[in-house]
C-alpha cells in the first residue's frame, strides 16, 4: 500500500504553505516600499510574488487533496473527515468539508485572484498594481498565519494513527457540496479585489473614474460567483436536506446573502462613480463593507463562533485570533477611510428625478436589506450576551422585512434603468412606462385568477412587480433599439447584460411567489399498494426494499407518479444509513419540469410495511434558480464588455 | 436656498424617513416574531402563557415515544433533567430524532400543558447538542444542585 | 463634508467589537467552571464494557484517575485515542465512560485501537452522562483518591491541553 507518511507529503504541503506565507509577506513589503520610494523596479516585484505565492498555495492544497485520496489517516484532518470507503470524488471534496481545509481553500483562492489581477492588469499604472497586490498580500498574510497557527490541516496523529477515518459528514457527500463551497468562496474572496482597489485608491488619493472603471469588472466577476454560489447552496439544501425547503434564513445562508446584497449595491454605485464621478466615499465604504461581510460570513460562521458562543469558549485561541484579524482588517480599512476619504462634496449636479437618484435609492434599499439580515442574524447572539435568554428570529421576520423592500426595489428597477443621467422628467418616464404598468397589473390579476378562484393578494403583488420589471425593461430595449430587432445587438454587451440580469430578478420573484403560495404538501402514513392524491397527481407506493451503496445501505421506497391516469414517472426515495458514523440521511425523489417539482421524501418506518411519507408539489420551483442563472449570465456579459479594455488603452496612450 | 440644494434636502429628508420607517417596521416585527427558548422546567412551572409560539427543547425521555395507530401523530416527553413536558407532533420527524437525543421544537403550549409542536429539529450531527438544550440542561443541573444543597442545609439544622 | 463624519463607520464598528468582546468575556466566566468541581462523583451502578461485571461509585476511589467520556460514534474520540494510549503507558489511570453507545461496538473499538482504560463503564442511555452534565463526547474529568471531581476538560485531550491538566493531576498524586 502506498503510504503518504513515507513520502512526507503532508510535511511538504505544510512547508509549501510556509513558503507561501513568506512570499505573501514579501508581496506586502517590497511593492509598497517601491511605491513610497518611487522605485519602479521594486513595484515590479508585485506580479511575480503574487504568482509565486499562489503557486505554493496550490501545491499545498493539492498535497492535502492527495493525502485524502491516498487515505493517509495519520493526518488528523483526513482522519476526521474521510474514510477508506468514501468514493474518490468525495475524498477530494472532503478537503473543504471542515474548518481547516476550507481555510486552506480560501487562502488558495485569494492567491489565484491575486494571479488574475497580476496577469490582467497590463493597462493599469504600475504603482496601482503594486498597491492593490500589496493589500491583497496583507489579507493573505493574516489568513495564512491563522491557518498555520490555529488550524493546520496537515497536523499528524502520531505515533499511532487510526486504522480508518471517521468519514465525511453524510450531508456533505453530494455533488452539490463538491461545487457549492468553492463557488461561494470564489465570490467571497473575489470581493477582496474590489476591497484592495478601494484601499489602493484611498492610499493614493486618486479616487477617480479610472479607479471605478478598473474595479467594475472585478466586482462583477466576484458578484457572479456569489450569485451562482448562493443559488447552488439553495438548490443543494432543497434536495439534500429532505424537507423541500429552499431557503431557511439560517446564519450560514444569511452570511452569504449579506455580501451579495452589498456587492449588488457596490456594482450600481460603481456605475455612478465611473460615469458621473459621484458617490465616491460611499462606493469605497461599500467595497469595505462587502469584503468585511464576506469575512464575517466565511470565518465567524464557519468556525461556529456566530452560531454558538460555546464554540468560542471551547476554542478560545481560534476565536480570539479570528476576532483580532477581523478587527485589524475592518478597523484598519475604516480608519484609512476616515483619514483619507475625500471631504469635498462631489462636483456633479443631479436632480431629484435622475438616474443618480434612482441608483442612490437602489443602494439604500439594498443596504437596508443587508442590515435587516445582519440584525436578524446577530440579534439572538446579542440577546444571549446580555443574559436575557435564548431566542431565535424566525423566517417570518425576515419575510416581513424582505417583501416590502423587494417590492420597492423591483418597482424602482423598472424605472431606474430608463432614467437619464443628471436630470429627467416624470412626464417623459410616465409616457414611456404607463403601458408597461397597466399591462403588468392586468396580467398579474388575470394570471392570479387563472391560478385560483379567490384572488390571492400576495400573488398579484409578486407577479405584478415581476411583470412590471419585465415589461418596463422590454419597453426600454424597444425604445433604445427604435423598435428594430436587428438593432438590439448593437446596444452593447453590458447594456444587454443588465437587461438579462434584471429579467433574472423578475424570474426569481415569480418563482418565489408561486412556490410560496401554491406549494401543496401532505404527510401521510403509507403501505405498499396504497395510492394517495395530491393536487393533480396520484402517488402509488409500489414497493419498499433496500439498496447497497458504496459506503451506505439505504431503505428505499418506489412510487409510480400518475397525472390524469397516465403514469408519468417512477420515483425512488431513499433513507441512507452511512456505515462509518451510523448516521441517517434522507434522499428525496424529485421529478422536475420547468413548471413544477414533485418531491417525495421518506419519514420514519412505522410498524409493518408502513412508512411515514411526505409528498409535495411545488410549482415553478426551478424559476427561483433560473433567475439566478439569468443574473449571473447578465453579469458575465457585463464583464466581457470590451469598453473597459479599450478605454484603458486610450488612457495609457494619453 | 439654492433650488438645487433645496431639492437635495428634500431627497435626503425622504431617504431618512424611509430608513426610519424601515427600522420601525423591523423593530415592530422583531417584537412579534422572535421565538423565545423556554426550558421544560419553565414550561412545567407554568411560566409560559398558552398560545404563544416558543421554542422548547431538551432530551427525549427514554420510552416516552408513542405513535398514533392511524396517522403520523406522535407524543413524547422532553426533559432537562429536572422537569418533563409532554409534546405532541403530527408530521415527519427528522432523521436524528431518537430517544435520549437532544431536540428543539417550535410550537405552543395548550391549556392542558401539552406542548403542540409545529416543527421538530434534531441536528444532523450526532456529536452536536443544540446549544439551547445544552444551556437548559446546565441550568436545571445547577438548580437541582442548589435545591439539594438547600435541603441538606435545612436538614442539618 | 466634515472629516469627523467619516469616522462614524469606524466608531460603529468599534462599538460592535466592544459589545462582542465584553459579551464573550462574560460568557467565559460563567460557563467554564463546571458546577461539579469540588463535588463528589455522582452515584451510579453500571456494567463494565469489557466483562459485564457491575461497579458502583465506591470503586472509583483509592487513587486519582482521569474519567474519560467517549463513544465509537464520536470522531474526536478517535483523534484523541492515541494520546490516551500514551498517557496509559505513562502509568496514568484512566477510567472510561462509554457514552450512549453499543457495548459490542465499544469492544471492537478497544480491540482495534488499543485499550488505555483501567475499565469502561457502559452508559448506553447516557444517564450518568446527564448527571455529569456531559454535553457531548469527548469530555474528561479529573477525580482524586476520594472520588471528588477536581477538574474537567471539554473536547479532546492532546499534549497542549495536558500541559495544564497533567500538572493538576500530578499535584493530586
Amino acid at each position: 500500500m502506498l503510504n503518504t507518511a513515507m513520502l512526507h507529503l503532508p510535511e511538504i504541503g505544510q512547508f509549501a504553505l510556509i513558503l507561501a506565507f513568506i512570499m505573501a509577506v514579501l508581496q506586502v513589503i517590497i511593492p509598497l516600499f517601491g511605491v513610497n520610494r518611487g522605485q519602479l523596479w521594486l513595484m515590479g516585484y508585485a506580479r511575480p510574488l503574487a504568482v509565486g505565492q499562489a503557486l505554493f498555495l496550490v501545491i499545498s492544497l493539492v498535497l492535502l487533496a492527495t493525502s485524502f485520496v491516498m487515505d493517509d489517516f495519520s493526518v488528523a484532518y483526513v482522519a476526521a473527515n474521510s474514510n477508506s470507503l468514501l468514493p474518490t470524488p468525495y475524498k477530494i471534496s472532503a478537503v473543504w468539508g471542515a474548518h481547516e481545509g476550507s481555510l486552506l481553500l480560501w487562502v488558495t483562492m485569494l492567491g489565484l485572484w491575486g494571479v488574475a489581477v497580476a496577469l490582467l492588469s497590463r493597462s493599469l499604472p504600475l504603482d496601482m498594481v503594486a498597491r492593490v497586490l500589496s493589500i491583497m498580500g496583507m489579507v493573505s498574510v493574516g489568513f495564512i498565519l491563522f491557518t498555520l497557527e490555529t488550524s493546520n490541516p496537515f497536523a499528524r496523529i502520531l505515533p499511532s494513527p487510526p486504522q480508518d477515518g471517521a468519514d465525511l459528514n453524510p450531508l456533505l457527500q453530494d455533488f452539490g457540496l463538491i461545487v457549492h463551497p468553492p463557488t461561494l468562496y470564489m465570490g467571497y474572496v473575489g470581493l477582496s479585489v474590489a476591497f484592495a482597489f478601494a484601499l489602493a485608491a484611498l492610499m493614493s488619493g486618486r479616487l477617480d473614474a479610472a479607479w471605478a472603471r478598473w474595479s467594475r469588472p472585478w466586482t462583477t466577476a466576484a458578484w457572479i460567483f456569489l450569485t451562482v454560489g448562493i443559488a447552488l447552496g439553495s438548490w443543494w439544501a432543497y434536495y439534500e436536506l429532505g424537507w423541500g425547503g429552499w431557503w431557511f434564513w439560517d446564519p450560514v445562508e444569511n452570511a452569504s446573502l449579506m455580501p451579495w446584497l452589498v456587492a449588488t449595491a457596490l456594482l450600481h454605485s460603481l456605475a455612478v462613480t465611473e460615469k458621473r464621478g459621484l458617490f465616491k466615499s460611499w462606493t469605497v465604504l461599500l467595497a469595505i463593507f462587502a469584503f468585511s461581510l464576506s469575512l464575517l460570513g466565511t470565518f465567524l460562521v464557519r468556525s461556529g463562533v456566530l452560531t454558538s458562543v460555546h464554540a468560542f469558549a471551547s476554542d478560545p485561541e481560534r476565536g480570539v485570533f479570528i476576532l483580532a484579524l477581523l478587527g485589524i482588517c475592518v478597523g484598519g480599512s475604516l480608519l484609512l477611510y476616515a483619514l483619507k476619504a475625500p471631504t469635498v462634496a462631489s462636483v456633479g449636479r443631479y436632480d431629484v428625478v435622475s438616474r443618480e437618484t434612482a441608483l442612490l435609492v437602489n443602494n439604500l434599499l439594498l443596504v437596508v436589506m443587508a442590515l435587516a439580515v445582519l440584525t436578524g442574524t446577530l440579534y439572538p447572539l446579542v440577546y444571549d450576551f446580555m443574559g436575557l435568554g435564548k431566542l431565535s428570529v424566525g423566517a417570518a421576520w425576515f419575510n416581513t422585512m424582505f417583501v416590502p423592500l423587494t417590492v420597492a426595489l423591483a418597482l424602482l428597477m423598472g424605472v431606474g434603468a430608463m432614467t437619464r443621467w443628471k436630470s429627467d422628467r416624470v412626464s417623459r418616464l410616465g409616457g414611456q412606462l404607463w403601458i408597461a404598468g397597466v399591462l403588468a397589473i392586468v396580467f398579474a390579476i388575470v394570471v392570479a385568477l387563472l391560478l385560483s378562484e379567490a384572488v390571492n393578494g400576495s400573488v398579484v403583488l409578486g407577479l405584478g412587480i415581476s411583470f412590471w420589471l419585465i415589461f418596463a425593461t422590454c419597453a426600454d430595449v424597444w425604445k433604445k433599439s427604435r423598435g428594430r430587432l436587428g438593432k438590439i445587438p448593437s446596444l452593447g454587451v453590458s447594456y444587454l447584460g443588465m437587461v438579462i440580469a434584471h429579467v433574472g430578478v423578475a424570474v426569481t420573484i415569480i418563482g418565489v411567489t408561486m412556490v410560496s403560495n401554491y406549494s401543496i404538501d401532505k404527510s401521510v402514513r403509507m403501505v405498499p399498494g396504497q395510492v394517495e392524491t395530491l393536487g393533480d397527481y396520484q402517488f402509488e407506493f409500489t414497493e419498499a426494499g433496500t439498496i447497497d451503496g458504496p459506503n451506505y445501505t439505504s431503505q428505499a421506497t418506489r412510487f409510480n407518479l400518475y397525472k390524469e391516469g397516465k403514469n408519468i414517472e417512477v420515483l425512488t426515495a431513499e433513507k441512507r444509513r452511512y456505515h462509518a458514523r451510523g448516521s441517517v440521511m434522507t434522499e428525496a425523489a424529485i421529478d422536475v419540469t420547468l413548471f413544477r417539482d414533485v418531491y417525495i421524501s421518506m419519514g420514519e418506518a412505522l410498524e409493518g410495511d408502513a412508512w411515514g411519507m411526505r409528498l409535495q408539489v411545488k410549482p415553478y420551483m426551478r424559476w427561483v434558480w433560473l433567475g439566478a442563472i439569468f443574473m449571473s449570465l447578465g453579469g458575465f456579459m457585463a464583464v466581457l464588455d470590451k469598453r473597459y479594455r479599450r478605454r484603458q488603452k486610450k488612457e495609457k496612450l494619453a | 436656498m439654492h433650488p438645487q440644494r433645496k431639492k437635495r434636502l428634500h431627497l435626503i429628508l425622504f431617504l431618512v424617513l424611509a430608513v426610519a420607517s424601515a427600522v420601525g417596521l423591523a423593530m415592530y416585527s422583531l417584537s412579534q416574531n422572535i421565538n423565545l427558548f423556554q426550558t421544560p422546567t419553565q414550561i412545567a412551572n407554568g411560566e409560559v402563557p398558552p398560545g404563544r409560539t416558543i421554542r422548547a427543547g431538551g432530551l427525549v425521555v427514554e420510552g416516552s415515544v408513542e405513535r398514533d395507530q392511524q396517522g403520523l401523530g406522535v407524543t413524547f416527553r422532553v426533559t432537562d433533567g429536572q422537569s418533563e413536558v409532554p409534546v405532541f407532533y403530527d408530521g415527519i420527524l427528522p432523521d436524528l430524532f431518537r430517544e435520549g437525543q437532544g431536540i428543539v421544537a417550535l410550537g405552543e403550549v395548550n391549556t392542558e400543558g401539552l406542548f403542540v409542536a409545529s416543527e421538530v429539529l434534531a441536528k444532523h450531527d450526532e456529536n452536536y447538542m443544540p446549544p439551547e438544550v445544552q444551556a437548559a440542561l446546565e441550568q436545571a443541573h445547577q438548580d437541582g444542585k442548589a435545591q439539594m444543597e438547600a435541603a441538606a442545609k435545612e436538614a442539618s439544622y | 463634508m466634515n472629516r469627523l463624519l467619516l469616522f462614524i463607520p469606524l466608531v460603529i464598528f468599534a462599538l460592535m467589537g466592544l459589545v462582542f468582546w465584553v459579551g464573550l468575556g462574560i460568557e467565559d466566566k460563567t460557563s467554564l467552571p463546571s458546577p461539579l468541581i469540588g463535588k463528589p462523583f455522582p452515584e451510579f451502578e453500571l456494567g463494565v464494557v469489557e466483562d459485564g461485571r457491575t461497579l458502583t461509585t465506591k470503586d472509583l476511589q483509592g487513587q486519582p484517575a482521569l474519567v474519560n467520556v467517549w463513544a465509537t460514534w464520536c470522531p474526536t474520540c478517535k483523534a484523541e485515542h492515541a494520546f490516551l494510549n500514551e498517557l496509559a503507558e505513562q502509568g496514568i489511570r484512566i477510567i472510561g465512560i462509554n457514552y450512549k453507545d453499543d457495548v459490542m461496538k465499544a469492544r471492537d473499538w478497544l480491540k482495534a485501537y488499543g485499550n488505555p482504560y483501567a475499565y469502561n463503564l457502559s452508559d448506553p442511555q447516557g444517564k450518568l452522562g446527564l448527571e455529569l452534565g456531559v454535553y457531548g463526547a469527548p469530555e474528561t474529568f479529573l477525580i482524586d483518591s476520594e472520588g471528588i471531581i477536581r477538574g474537567k476538560h471539554i473536547g479532546d485531550l492532546n499534549p497542549v491541553v495536558w500541559e495544564s491538566l497533567g500538572k493538576q493531576f500530578g499535584e493530586m498524586q
